[in-house]
């Protein structure tokens, strides 16, 4: 490998040094607030590692990398999720009664694979990461092991995800048996050049699969919510935004790369999955109770929206969905941030009916969380608003009418439930949470500097995104 | 720049509001107060600057700047005729709003105050925005502090209204987004420029069947906030539920905002899906007329009642928007006014009488002239214009859309003058259950009060201002319809040069 290889890779090999490394800090006993801080420092190393590598892009590292531009956003945006992560985990963690400290080189780990999903060019890559991200998250879903669901979080989500990893595998195989090669611009070559094969189409259609229930799309979505829910919140957080962000770039750049927006059959296929994505993720969050499961069904409709911005396959898609993963990211974490600070060592604030009053009591909080809903719905003034706006027009550009209707359609049966969280919060004056803990200043301190960040980042993004917008339109995919 | 400045005033001192709340509860409300008055005072000093040269053309006022140049959406605010009257409209009940919240609300008061200004911020926006992605924008940004205001401060029911209000105008308002996006890309398409802004897009050739389409999305927005029949199921329990200065901006403004939509918005750009629509939106207006006065007539809660009389007298302002004459769109605008001044007025004074008695319902209430004789002589003033008494403005406006619709439809006309006589008899039954009869509680209840004699008196002035002298209203609004009846006719004429092609 040249110098180049190496400082293209860089963001990569902080995450790798860095997991090490909190492993050896983890063997000389030092406390977890030393372990969180310097872990939020090789967070941060990382992402300005990133500032270094812009002036090379794009850039091929051997046949299994490809660092673009794109790629390099969506690295920015994982290291950022995860740097939002680890800063939310001190609190959450050093209440509970287990040991916290391995929990950050899982953190470590789990980034490292979403990144290397954003920037593989290759099976071999991609399948790499997709695992790094995996095997790291089934320990973390169930990482508070005497808590009641999260074992059954962490057990289904195992049996399911390692279900996926063969369905895809078994998908790459039958394409590489078509098309002879394992990197994606060979098998564009193929494709161009040669007729459609039924195998390479059976074979994408397994790799749909198993990159659905990654994505946790209709109908590959039933592990979302108990994993949601039986997940520590900060993992949650970690799991709705890093782990398909990671995906969706991986599987953006193969069908840029094959042309599967050509495709009918994909297309229909994918058309159906988002149109079901919407409508179900949509009308079985109306129920619920909890709001982690709230969010979790949440996300399933979110999905489908991104992949409204996603089938056109116009050269505006990759700008779009980068761009709304941006908004859905900092939306989520805000929303996941609130419920950090406010759960307890007994049990997460995730019961919906305790959130009762909290305006009264604590308007900050409240009002992030609130932004954060609004945000979700798409109402205008935030993030999540222009974010739906760019997905229209991308749908809209290329005519795809019915899923312009659905969206807006499907988005309006959401607003119900949105809108009852922010109507529960002003509820009523008896409120059931209690304080946020007062112990650890410092870190209280930090976590609220992040969620007004980001809520500011939220209404920003809603009044003036233009100059993001610049940005996400300079973004390439070779 | 000062149409900015008025939009900036109300949200700055919505700002102000929200954070000395903090400090002393009493701070919001005169915050507020400061705040309403300078946008008054700004549009009256507007209003009176331009008054001679009105007639030159039809746009006084201009501001414009890029906002998200990527997707062609500018910050385009500008100003005819129509937007000033509406926008003194719009700061006048805003006055009036936090004059009757003054004592009402006592909890939570800067946050209160903070969502009333931003209501009228939004309502402002609407009347003054000249880019549709802009105009939508202030669309929704009213919608969020007005599901506050309902589901904080209202009464028992709040939530179910708050969340019906909400779904319904976020529902209908989504669907004129696609229809905006739509007509963008059709834009876009023709002529290679991507743009939001209303000049360009006004001057959009579209074929019938997408145009068809497209104003649908963009009625069903207005209809829902008008609302037209069958539509119209959120407002009575909005206003039954909201308080008492949340019903006076939702009859008085937000309602208005539909109307402004069709005038401004539907008309000009989809003239041709406009005529062909003509009849059959004339009908669910006279339907919509009889429909409400019928509903109103069966109430017994007096907000919900005041809430159909809406539904009535906004049922004879589609009929009149799509007679689609002069007289009939002057029509239009007057009743824009007076309803917001009347109906205004009733609801203020059912929420008087509900912080006296503590009830809604008209049939606890009765004889209540003999110890409130200065509300019950308002109240009737009221009533009367709620009848289309002549002298009071409502006389002026309902008549002119009659006369309007007369030329185009007669017996839609005859049908629609019916809810005159409907009218007539909801609006004595409103003043014989409440004010006249036995008394049916001995409770003492005090007459107005200095500040509610001075809220009447600047409503009851004013209609019967609109009643004896409504020109300088029809002069104002002048340039704004001749515009827009010039362009059916232009669109009439070219449609008739094919017919001799063919």
């Amino acid at each position: 490998m040249s110098n180049n290889d190496f400082n293209s890779l860089m963001p990569l090999m902080v995450l790798a040094g860095a997991s090490v490394l909190v492993m050896l800090l983890i063997v000389a006993r030092l406390s977890h607030r030393i372990i969180q801080l310097a872990s939020l420092l090789l967070f941060v190393i990382a992402f300005a590692s990133l500032l270094n590598i812009r002036e090379m892009l794009p850039y091929q590292v051997g046949s299994l990398f490809m660092v673009d531009s794109f790629g390099a956003f969506m690295i920015g945006l994982i290291i950022f999720s995860g740097l939002v992560v680890n800063v939310f985990s001190y609190i959450y963690f050093q209440e509970k009664e287990e040991g916290p400290r391995e929990y950050y080189v899982l953190l470590f780990l789990c980034t490292l694979g979403a990144c290397v999903l954003a920037v593989s060019n290759h099976f071999v890559s991609a399948f790499l990461g997709l695992e790094i991200l995996t095997v790291g998250l089934y320990a973390l879903i169930a990482y508070l092991r005497k808590r009641n669901h999260s074992i059954e979080a962490g057990i289904k989500y195992l049996v399911l995800a390692a279900f996926s990893s063969a369905f895809l595998l078994f998908g790459m195989a039958l394409v590489y048996l078509q098309t002879g090669t394992m990197s994606f611009a060979g098998m564009a070559h193929v494709v161009a050049t040669a007729n459609v094969q039924p195998f390479l189409l059976i074979g994408l259609g397994f790799m749909l699969v198993g990159l659905g229930f990654k994505l946790a799309v209709v109908p590959f979505h039933m592990w979302t919510a108990d994993v949601y829910q039986g997940a520590p919140v900060p993992v949650t957080a970690f799991i709705a935004t890093a782990s398909k962000g990671g995906v969706v770039a991986a599987l953006l750049r193969f069908f840029v790369a094959i042309d599967g927006f050509r495709s009918e059959q994909l297309q229909m296929v994918m058309i159906a999955i988002a149109i079901a994505s919407m409508i179900v993720g949509n009308l079985l969050a109306l129920r619920q109770k909890n709001i982690k499961r709230l969010l979790a069904y949440s996300s399933i409709a979110h999905l489908g929206y991104l992949l409204v911005a996603f089938i056109p396959g116009s050269a505006v898609v990759p700008q779009a969905v980068s761009f709304y993963l941006l908004t859905y990211f900092t939306t989520t974490f805000a929303a996941f941030g609130v419920i950090t600070i406010l759960s307890r060592a007994e049990s997460d604030a995730e019961e919906l009916e305790h959130y009762k009053a909290l305006f009264w009591k604590h308007p900050a909080l409240a009002g992030i969380l609130s932004v954060a809903m609004f945000s979700l719905a798409g109402i205008p003034l935030t993030a999540g608003f222009t974010g739906k706006f760019y997905v229209l027009t991308t749908g809209i550009g290329q005519g795809f009418w019915l899923l312009a209707v659905v969206l807006v359609l499907s988005s309006v049966v959401g607003l119900y439930y949105y809108l009852r969280v922010i109507t529960t919060m002003f509820a009523g004056t008896r409120d059931l949470l209690p304080e946020p803990p007062a112990r650890y200043p410092v870190f209280l301190g930090i976590s609220m500097v992040v969620l007004s960040v980001l809520t500011f980042a939220l209404i920003w993004l809603g009044i003036y995104p233009d100059a993001v917008i610049g940005v996400v339109q300079g973004l390439q995919l070779k | 720049m000062m149409l900015v400045l008025l939009i900036t005033v109300l949200m700055a001192g919505a700002v102000v509001a929200v954070l000395a709340g903090e400090w002393n509860r009493n701070f919001p409300r005169w915050i507020a107060l400061v705040a309403c008055v300078i946008g008054l005072l700004l549009v009256i000093t507007l209003w009176a600057g331009t008054g001679h040269s009105v007639a030159d053309s039809q746009w006084l006022m201009d501001y414009r700047k890029e906002w998200i140049p990527s997707f062609g959406i500018t910050f385009h605010l500008a100003v005819d005729g129509l937007s000033l009257l509406l926008l003194a409209l719009t700061f006048f009940l805003g006055v009036l709003a936090v004059l009757c919240s003054w004592d009402e609300i006592r909890e939570r008061t800067g946050f209160y105050y903070f969502n009333l200004l931003w209501i009228l911020a939004g309502v402002a926006g609407v009347f003054m925005a000249m880019d549709l992605f802009l105009f939508y924008f202030f669309w929704e940004v009213m919608l969020i502090p007005m599901y506050f205001l309902i589901g904080i401060w209202g009464s028992e029911n709040r939530v179910y209204a708050a969340y019906k209000f909400f779904i319904f105008t976020q529902a209908s308002g989504l669907l004129m987004f696609l229809a905006i996006l739509g007509l963008y890309f059709i834009h876009g398409r023709d002529t290679g420029t991507y743009t939001f802004g209303y000049f360009e897009l006004v001057n959009t050739v579209i074929p019938f069947k997408t145009a068809f389409w497209l104003m649908s999305g963009f009625m069903i927005a207005f209809a829902v906030k008008l609302p037209v029949f069958p539509f119209h199921t959120w407002l009575p329990d909005a206003h039954g539920e909201a308080p008492t200065a949340g019903s006076l901006i939702l009859a008085g403004l937000l309602l208005k905002t539909g109307a402004y939509g069709m005038l401004r918005f539907v008309v000009p750009l989809f003239p041709e899906a406009v005529k062909e629509m003509a009849v059959p939106a004339m009908v669910l207006g006279v339907v919509g007329v009889i429909y409400g006065a019928v509903m109103a007539y069966s109430q017994t809660d007096l907000k919900r009642l005041v809430a159909f009389t809406s539904v009535s007298h906004m049922g004879f302002v589609i009929t009149g928007i799509f007679a689609l004459n002069e007289l009939a769109l002057q029509g239009v605008v007057m009743q824009l006014v007076t309803h917001a001044l009347s109906t205004g007025a009733l609801f203020l004074m059912a929420g008087m009488i509900k912080e006296r008695l503590h009830t809604r319902d008209i049939e606890q209430m009765g004889g209540l002239w003999s110890p409130m004789p200065r509300m019950g002589s308002v109240g009737l003033v009221f009533a009367m214009a709620s009848l289309g008494l002549p002298g009071l403005g409502n006389f002026v406006a309902e008549f002119l859309i009659l006369l309007g619709v007369f030329q185009a439809q007669a017996w839609i006309t005859v049908a629609a003058a019916s809810g005159l006589i409907f009218s007539a008899v909801y609006s004595l039954r409103i003043v014989g259950k409440i004010f006249l009869g036995p008394r049916k509680t001995m409770e003492t209840v005090p007459d107005f009060s200095p500040r509610e004699m001075l809220i009447m008196a600047a409503l009851t002035v004013s209609v019967v201002w609109l009643g004896l002298f409504p020109q300088p209203v029809i002069d104002t609004a002048k340039p704004a319809i001749t515009e827009l009846v010039r362009f059916m006719d232009v669109q009439n004429t070219a449609s008739h040069d094919q017919s001799y092609v063919k």
